[in-house]
């Protein structure tokens, strides 16, 4: 399935700056903890030992580091210490121990595609890059999985096994980039997890580097292994815990068809009541999209989907038989039409279904053409979805930057899209204090800061917002269990001012 | 021990001086569990938050399952997962040992429709984590391992849950003339192909047996074609639709065994053991009795082997050494004072 990039937010500040944009550049905004300067005297004699383990494989020309200061959250980067790209188990093993044993902090990285800068490295730091380990292990249809290396793109997982009529469900919008060692590191989700679930639900097993080097095995045939939900832990912990060098996936036996619908209203919420409204009914499409007036002229103006004139669309797509997706496709029909919908578009046509979903996957490049923008993805209740788009419509005024609002609206992952002129001082940050506001509203609401991006750096310090100090002290807890000298990502998730005392009574003791 | 609120449990953990086991209806206590002063959570009871247009539900730990299947039910809805549970199981014990039925072939464990837990760890401190939104990546997730970790880590005293729709149409598909073994390839054919199967399992005299569930019209259609592509297979007959209910069997005579493998490894692991109790989760799953004390002589496989019910409590493979570390690690972080130990 074709996808569209998040358009850079960053690329019209880079130009602003003359193309050269020093590491400080963001750090009004972003702080990160100060390099270790015992750790960066040392680089040549930590390469020297990467070098003896996986020779050919350790990049520390600055120069060349350059390439792995950032990742798809780019306003803040930092070149590494050095980068390494391992092949194997093995090496990632070995390279581990070694700055396990010198005292070197790690970061892992498998596409680079986070939006949250979760691989986004410290001076101090030496990046463990996935890239080269995108091998295949094994496919069984029969006990309906794939086990690949953790490099390997989302895409070729299911290019992999798609002449087999199978696939792996979880689809980010990065999926032709991102690599599934990420994808478990974020918990990513994608457009169809309505249905299917998120990573961590179609995750049978990984194979894990343990800071120290040990090397473990989690999960199992049916996702489950005798004792704690250790595979439960380590997906989603943001690289924290440990690197999954391998994975073991469930693949699922492709469809016989899918179509989708467009839902045109007149109002957002009324659209909203009518997503409810269809839930409630007790069909469950594969899909529900959702699209309001700004983000719907701009995805007109650049990719001319032929989308009516409204305030707000909703993309509905199910799956089956030809007989099988009319059924679902008229309960759906009678139920939108309860809300008097100004259109209700079925798609007759393979051209007519890829048409409804082209201005919904062009809308990130569509907006990027238009605006630098800031995307959200803070999940809320779905009840709470007028209320939520009135108060970002408020805070929008309030703050003078417009948003545009696309999202998952069947699982309430909201992505809203902010608006604002990187080349314009003082934008960026107007525009980060609103974003903050309005996940601020989602948690307010019952819902959550991040849906499926992740914390990174980026919500690092929003997450007092949704735990009390006893909430995080209790995932600090795993990580102290897994890497207890706090060498891995540590500058990710947790407040700075809240893992500081980890993170530097490890330091002072080493 | 029986607290009525979330304080009151802080409280009474804050002051224990001996071990507690948490128990809600004794929904599977493995040998040797439970036994610590028992700590009725039947008190922390009640709906705290129903919404059927969001798919969610947020209920105390220690309602009745049947409380909160009747509240759903009045909503034309269920949980997201199917519970094996027994009959006076609470939510919170479901949870607890991550107690997952037929349908977890298709819509996944407990584990995977848990959303959030509120819970209070060894120290009293009540915590909680996940939330309830379908999606929602911000910090560890806890909410998994807290799911099967059978009341070592802390009490659970809320959990948020999601809901799904109940289908309006379901068949049962039966192919009685097969044993466990030869079972496998069927259910293996039916999970395979695009036919959205909810529950695929062998029952003794039942044969194997294909669950589809959903609107009239698609389950038709998905009944025609299975009966087509399994024709090889024997005699497509009707399947008794209860037989899902009885997956689990309750303690035989002997030593209760539940073995996960993988669905291709299962028909050599079945022709080493005696006719299985019940074969769930298309092979991945089979419950089998042994004579009290007898250990399983089965070839290398990829899962692994409990013993439930019986003799004391036993595991094969055993763990993995680092794992087994990790696991230690974790209950003594959650609760350095072993209340929950044993």
């Amino acid at each position: 399935m074709p996808q569209v990039y998040p358009v850079n937010v960053t690329i019209a500040l880079e130009e602003a700056n003359g193309g050269n944009p020093e590491q400080e550049q963001g750090a009004h905004l972003m702080q990160m903890p100060q390099p270790d300067p015992r750790v960066i005297a040392r680089r040549e004699a930590i390469a020297a030992r990467l070098r003896q383990v996986v020779p050919g494989a350790v990049i520390d020309d600055p120069a060349e580091t350059r390439a792995y200061e950032c990742d798809a959250l780019s306003a803040y980067r930092c070149p590494p210490l050095a980068v390494v790209l391992p092949a194997t188990t093995e090496e990632v093993a070995a390279v581990l121990r070694i700055c396990h044993d010198m005292g070197v902090p790690v970061v892992p990285r498998g596409a680079g595609t986070s939006l949250a800068g979760g691989s986004m490295p410290t001076a101090d730091a030496v990046v463990v890059g996935l890239s080269r380990m995108s091998a295949v292990l094994e496919t069984s249809l029969e006990d309906r999985f794939i086990r690949v290396q953790a490099g390997r793109t989302n895409l070729s997982v299911s290019g992999a096994v798609d002449a087999s009529g199978f696939f792996y469900a979880p689809d980010p919008s990065s999926q032709l980039a991102c690599a599934i060692g990420g994808n478990i590191g974020m918990n990513s989700g994608g457009a169809h997890c309505l249905k299917y679930g998120v990573t961590t639900n179609n995750l049978l097993g990984v194979t894990v580097v343990l800071m120290d080097g040990s090397v473990i095995e989690l999960g199992g045939p049916m996702g489950e292994a005798p004792g704690l939900d250790l595979l439960g832990v380590v997906c989603g912990s943001e690289g924290q815990l440990g690197i999954v060098t391998e994975a073991t996936l469930r693949i699922l036996p492709k469809p016989a068809g899918a179509r989708p619908v467009l839902v045109a209203f007149d109002a957002s919420e009324t659209a909203g009541a009518c997503v409810a409204a269809i839930i409630r009914a007790g069909v469950l499409p594969v899909a529900i999209e959702f699209m309001d007036r700004p983000c719907i002229r701009a995805t007109e103006e650049f990719a001319h989907a032929g989308y009516p004139d409204c305030e707000a669309l909703l993309i509905i797509e199910v799956e089956g038989t030809p007989p099988e997706i009319d059924e679902q496709l008229r309960l759906i029909g009678d139920i939108a039409a309860r809300f008097s919908p100004i259109e209700f578009r079925e798609s007759k046509s393979e051209d007519e279904s890829r048409r409804i979903w082209l201005g919904r996957k062009s809308a990130f490049g569509a907006m990027g053409q238009i605006n630098d923008y800031m995307c959200l993805d803070g999940t809320i209740p779905v009840s709470a979805l007028p209320e939520v788009l009135a108060g970002i419509a408020r805070l929008s005024a309030k703050f003078g930057l417009d948003v545009a609002n696309v999202f998952h609206a069947g699982d309430g992952n909201m992505h809203p899209l902010i608006l604002y002129n990187a080349n314009q001082p003082g934008d960026l940050e107007r525009c980060e204090a609103l974003g903050a506001e309005i996940l601020k509203l989602c948690v307010q609401v019952g819902g959550c800061l991040t849906g499926e991006h992740g914390v990174g750096v980026e919500k690092r310090e929003l997450m007092t917002t949704q735990f009390t100090d006893i909430d995080l002290e209790a995932q600090m807890r795993v990580k102290d269990v897994f890497d207890p000298h706090w060498l891995l990502n540590a500058a990710k998730v947790f407040p700075l001012a809240v893992s500081a005392p980890r993170r530097e009574g490890i330091r002072n003791a080493a | 021990m029986r607290p009525e609120t979330e304080d009151d449990l802080s409280q009474l953990i804050r002051s224990a001086s001996a071990p507690l086991s948490p128990i809600g209806g004794g929904t599977r206590l493995n040998p040797g569990e439970g036994q610590g002063e028992r700590l009725n959570v039947s008190g922390l009871r009640g709906v705290v938050l129903y919404e059927p247009a969001a798919l969610t539900l947020v209920v105390r730990a220690g309602t009745p399952l049947a409380e909160v299947q009747a509240a759903l039910a009045a909503e034309g809805q269920m949980l997201a997962f199917e519970p094996d549970a027994r009959p006076r199981s609470t939510i919170g014990g479901v949870v607890a040992a991550n107690a997952s039925g037929p349908r977890r072939v298709q819509a996944g464990a407990c584990r995977d429709a848990l959303l959030g837990v509120r819970y209070v760890n060894g120290q009293g401190e009540i915590v909680k984590n996940g939330g309830r939104v379908m999606k929602n990546v911000t910090g560890y997730d806890l909410v998994k391992l807290m799911a099967g970790s059978r009341g070592r880590l802390g009490v659970l005293t809320e959990v948020a849950l999601k809901t799904a729709p109940i289908p309006p149409c379901v068949a049962t598909l039966a192919l009685p003339g097969l044993d466990a073994a030869g079972s496998v390839a069927a259910l293996t054919t039916a999970l395979t192909g695009p036919y959205d199967v909810s529950g695929a399992a062998w029952l003794p005299g039942q044969g194997a047996l294909i669950r589809i569930e959903g609107l009239e019209g698609s389950v038709a259609i998905r009944r025609r074609a299975l009966t087509e592509k399994l024709a090889g297979f024997g005699e497509v007959a009707e399947g008794d639709g209860a037989s899902w209910s009885r997956m689990v069997p309750t303690a035989p005579e002997g030593d209760l065994w539940r073995i996960i493998c993988r669905p291709s490894e299962a028909p050599a692991l079945l022709t080493t053991l005696p006719q299985p109790l019940a074969v769930d989760w298309g092979g991945s799953l089979i419950w089998v009795a042994l004579p009290a004390g007898e250990v399983p002589a089965l070839p290398k496989w990829s899962g692994h082997a409990t013993r439930v019910s019986g003799a004391a409590a036993l595991t094969l493979p055993l763990p993995d050494p680092v794992v087994a570390r990790l696991n230690a690690s974790l209950s003594e972080r959650f609760d350095p004072r072993r209340i929950f130990a044993s």
